[in-house]
């Protein structure tokens, strides 16, 4: 039987290019469809209720809410390549605490840099740097946060890697200046075709921000 | 193993740290509880092994810790399978996790605002909260536990935040049974389970702790 596997999805969020990174490491084909957040489809309504938010996935019919559980999802039903999480429960936790981690600060404290300015402005931008440098931190000398494979941890936070030029443009500062290794660890994951592919382009996802701050009249 | 040593650091009326406390006693795992003193200060071995939060619980095992409550349930779960709380069927599991994520995201800190806020304010907050459980009420239908007919991975997210419902309804003046029968229903059967019963914290006592926080955040 065909599987038929559709991705709900914005071009520019970290959290949809989490799921479009695990499609392509399982060579997964799929239908992608382009929501629009400002006017949703009935579609993405009926598929998600509760959060009415992107990404969904939805694997013959039956739709999976959350990103780091719709890549939890791809890895256990598409288990017969490029693991994605460890298979030791211990590794298995010490991934899903920081997927959670990345979850819990990079979006708000991304939605705020585009937000604020002044002094607010530059209290995010340390808090952006601390949870990088932490971050970094945890990368320590390895390739990747999950060793020498690329994994849970590292699909969790490289679609933020598209905003960071959007943060260092609007904070004034340079994240390589700050976290030199974990731009290395970007670098290295965009020399992969499933990363490269998924990530949008900065400079498009800042021009798309110059655009939505222009039109709440925040600049 | 007899050589597993389990420690998990608590405190007694943390929802959270139920949660580990309900999977280790499904599991008929043997586990030593420590104590932490939250307010007055916590221990070395807390901010050592929960250095990024330095939140309870945290679970060791042969010394190794996990943090956040939901991941550790779920190491327990895939360190000692049996019997299982997550469902087998990979679409199934999605769901759970689901549900235990949107628990995560809403129901303490709606339940929190029914207790620590007044007048008007408090008034959206008991709508609020209300609309949540009748959300998992429409999760649950017409089964006995949210994975259909066995107790697990959901129920064991949700129940012991439930031990606070009591200080919810007692300053938020209302009941959950009126607007919400079929979560009630779904408590009192969690209840009656021995793993559940004999680690939740008597109400009496969680309602006394509720009372100096609410002193504490000026709202008495």
């Amino acid at each position: 039987m065909a599987d038929e596997v559709i991705l709900l999805d914005a071009w520019n969020s970290a959290f949809g290019m989490r799921v479009r990174v695990a499609l392509a490491e399982k060579g997964i084909k799929y239908e992608y469809k382009e929501q629009d957040l400002g006017n949703k489809s009935p579609l993405l309504l009926k598929m998600n209720p509760i959060h009415k938010k992107v990404p969904v996935l939805i694997h013959n019919g039956k739709p999976i809410c959350e990103s780091a559980i719709i890549v939890q999802y791809i890895d256990e039903v598409w288990n017969d390549k490029a693991p994605l999480l460890p298979s030791d429960p211990y590794e298995k936790a010490q991934a899903r605490f920081w997927v959670d981690y990345i979850d819990k600060k990079m979006y708000d404290v991304g939605r705020r840099v585009w937000s604020s300015k002044g002094e607010e402005l530059e209290a995010v931008k340390k808090e952006i740097i601390q949870h990088l440098k932490l971050l970094e931190g945890e990368l320590g000398d390895k390739p990747y946060f999950g060793g020498e494979t690329f994994g849970f941890v590292d699909i969790g936070l490289i679609g933020f890697y598209s905003w960071f030029y959007t943060y260092e443009t609007l904070g004034n500062f340079s994240i390589e200046a700050e976290c030199p290794k974990l731009i290395a660890w970007a670098k290295r994951c965009m020399e992969k075709e499933s990363v490269s592919k998924s990530l949008a382009d900065p400079h498009k996802v800042y021009e798309f921000i110059k655009g939505i701050k222009k039109m709440l009249g925040l600049e | 193993m007899s050589t597993d040593e389990v420690v998990l650091l608590d405190f007694w009326v943390s929802p959270f740290c139920l949660r580990a406390k309900i999977a280790l006693a499904e599991k008929g795992v043997a586990f030593v509880e420590q104590e932490e003193d939250l307010f007055g200060g916590k221990s070395e071995l807390l901010l050592k092994s929960n250095p990024v939060y330095q939140k309870v619980p945290v679970l060791l095992h042969n010394g190794k810790p996990m943090c956040e409550s939901t991941i550790i349930v779920h190491y327990i779960d895939e360190t000692w399978p049996s019997p299982p709380l997550l469902p087998t069927c990979p679409y199934e599991r999605a769901r759970a996790r689901f549900w235990a994520d949107f628990i995560d995201k809403k129901v303490f800190e709606a339940g929190g605002k029914t207790w620590q806020s007044k007048g008007e304010e408090k008034e959206v907050a008991k709508k609020e909260f209300l609309e949540i459980l009748k959300v998992l009420e429409g999760a649950l239908g017409e089964k006995d536990y949210f994975g259909g007919d066995s107790f697990g991975f959901v129920d064991i997210i949700a129940i012991p935040l439930t031990s606070w419902f009591d200080s919810c309804e007692k300053f938020g003046l209302f009941k959950i049974e009126e607007h919400c029968p079929k979560f009630s229903a779904w408590m009192k059967r969690c209840l009656k389970r021995e793993t559940v019963a004999k680690v939740l914290p008597n109400p009496e006592k969680v309602l006394e702790f509720v009372t100096s926080m609410r002193k504490m955040h000026g709202v008495e």
